[in-house]
């Protein structure tokens, strides 16, 4: 049965998950060098684009559909008796359920463009991202929300630890191995260009995961409340731990530290919102922080140029978010589960189970699916380009154009 | 002792930098200035509004040095800035009247032999 108040939120809920990914643009955007600004905004919005018309062609019905445990059905292909009948197990339509899951595949897709910024080809990307949206998101979801065998065997993720953080962080490493680092990667500084986007880019991001986790309930319930409360406190706790380990390496608090900091805390939280206690959820900001800001410090001193730390920010961050809701989930709260801490050994090895699948799955196909790809097509810009920069070259227009030296062409059309 | 003036490729600054920094040439002054030197010009298109950028983005070295490091200067500008392509810009050296350096009043060639600080 249709209840009006959980589709009401539901419907703003999906808007604000849609911010996400102009949210998203703009915090990688903020992260690049000048001349690649407009190149990297773009490449979520060509997210937008791809991910959604490839969502609502197959990748609903692959995530969503019952088929089978590995993958779902084709019975939902071009959004086939998708409607104003509630979806199984929810009080919403059918309709808006899979808006609102089109959402978090956009933003996902998105994600993982930070791995490949200031090189990747623009149209190489856009077939990627097709590609990446159907054979890797819509399969983690299935696995994870859809029906498939890791929710089957009882793994908890609220919001998309395994689809979306995992799934993103793991492919990222994968695309950045495949594609290789751009030209001057660790010869030059390669420096971000507007630390003010990247922080209202963050802003913007936490803003819209109120609706990503707070949504994830699909109803105004105890479920939603909990996940948008604790979508509030865990990023604080987050971003309290990185200011003291940001002192305690450099003696100051980074402005852009800071950024990362929200959306670690973020996508922490995003599989146990509605899982743990609030005061569980602040702790596991602390605890998620950790690791996090060390792969962030370590991965740089690499030869791996997993350009804007999607792997740091969104796969460790979620590994340690869906494995907190294994010692931390408590029936007391979620009326679900309870974890190690609570008395259920066995949900831990639940959750262990997805830690040890999904990111191998993400990993292995994100890399055969770009392998292939370079076979038809170059995958990256000529060194030359790069140095160019991918605004001009890719999209001939500058983010910054002053217009000076412009002469008006006449259309020659 | 001679000034000597290199427009060069932004992109290709910091490969000059590096040659001038191996040719031990230390006093470099950069800007960033506009010009056109017969490169094709760059269509952009912003929506309805379609333009010919003919001035292209470029960086300007200025390097005083004594006379016997002019021509490892210029070696330096060329091999940092060379692409081949029609736009790698031009080097000028142009005399120089009288050269002071403030903080010692010492001129000439000892005011562009650069001291450890």
């Amino acid at each position: 049965v249709i209840d009006t108040g959980d589709t009401a939120w539901m419907l703003a809920a999906t808007a604000l998950v849609l911010l996400m990914t102009p949210a998203l643009g703009l915090f990688y955007a903020g992260l690049v060098r000048e001349r690649n600004t407009l190149n990297t905004f773009m490449m979520c919005v060509a997210a937008l684009a791809v991910a959604t018309v490839a969502w609502a062609l197959i990748g609903y019905s692959l995530a969503f559909d019952e088929g089978t445990p590995i993958v779902g059905g084709l019975d939902h292909a071009l959004l086939r008796d998708v409607t104003f009948e509630p979806r199984e197990g929810t009080t919403i339509p059918h309709l808006l359920f899979m808006a609102f899951q089109a959402t978090f595949c956009i933003v996902t897709v998105a994600l993982v463009s930070g791995a490949v910024v200031e090189r990747m080809r623009f149209g190489a990307f856009l077939v990627f991202a097709a590609l990446w949206s159907v054979l890797v998101y819509a399969v983690l979801a299935h696995w994870a929300f859809g029906g498939g065998w890791l929710q089957e065997q009882g793994t908890l993720d609220f919001a998309g630890g395994v689809p979306v953080e995992m799934g993103s962080g793991f492919s990222a490493l994968a695309a950045a191995l495949v594609v290789g680092a751009r030209k001057e990667y660790g010869r030059r500084a390669l420096l971000p260009h507007n630390s003010v986007y990247v922080l209202l880019g963050a802003g913007l991001l936490w803003f819209g995961w109120f609706g990503f986790n707070g949504g994830s309930g699909f109803s105004t319930g105890n479920a939603g409340v909990l996940a948008f409360t604790n979508t509030l406190l865990c990023p604080a706790s987050a971003l309290v731990v990185w200011f003291a380990l940001d002192l305690v390496r450099g003696g100051r608090v980074t402005a852009i530290g800071a950024a990362t900091a929200i959306i670690v805390g973020c996508v922490g939280i995003t599989p146990a919102a509605g899982f743990v206690s609030p005061a569980s959820a602040m702790l596991l900001g602390a605890v998620a922080a950790v690791p996090s800001y060390a792969v962030i410090v370590w991965r740089p001193r690499t030869r791996v140029d997993e350009t804007l730390d999607v792997l740091a920010a969104h796969g460790i961050a979620g590994l340690t978010g869906i494995l907190f809701i294994g010692f931390f989930a408590q029936q007391s709260w979620n009326g679900v589960a309870d974890g190690l801490l609570f008395g259920d050994a066995a949900q831990l090895g639940e959750q262990a189970l997805a830690v040890l699948t999904a990111p191998a799955y993400a990993f292995a196909m994100t890399f055969v699916i770009l392998r292939l790809m370079a076979l038809v097509m170059p995958l990256r810009a000529s060194e030359r380009d790069e140095a160019v920069g991918m605004d001009i070259v890719q999209h001939g227009e500058e983010a910054y154009a002053t217009g000076e030296g412009a002469i008006l062409v006449a259309d020659t059309a | 002792v001679k000034l000597v003036i290199g427009i060069v490729r932004p992109e290709k600054a910091n490969d000059v930098l590096e040659a001038l920094y191996r040719a031990e040439v230390r006093g470099v002054s950069l800007s960033r200035v506009q010009g056109h030197g017969g490169e094709l010009d760059r269509v952009e298109t912003y929506r309805g509004t379609t333009v010919k950028m003919g001035l292209s983005d470029k960086v300007r070295f200025e390097i005083a040095v004594s006379d016997p490091f002019v021509e490892p200067t210029i070696a330096a500008l060329c091999e940092g800035a060379r692409t081949g392509e029609v736009g790698d810009g031009k080097i000028f050296v142009v005399p120089l009247e009288r050269v002071v350096r403030i903080r010692t009043a010492e001129t000439d060639d000892l005011a562009v032999t650069p001291v450890r600080a």
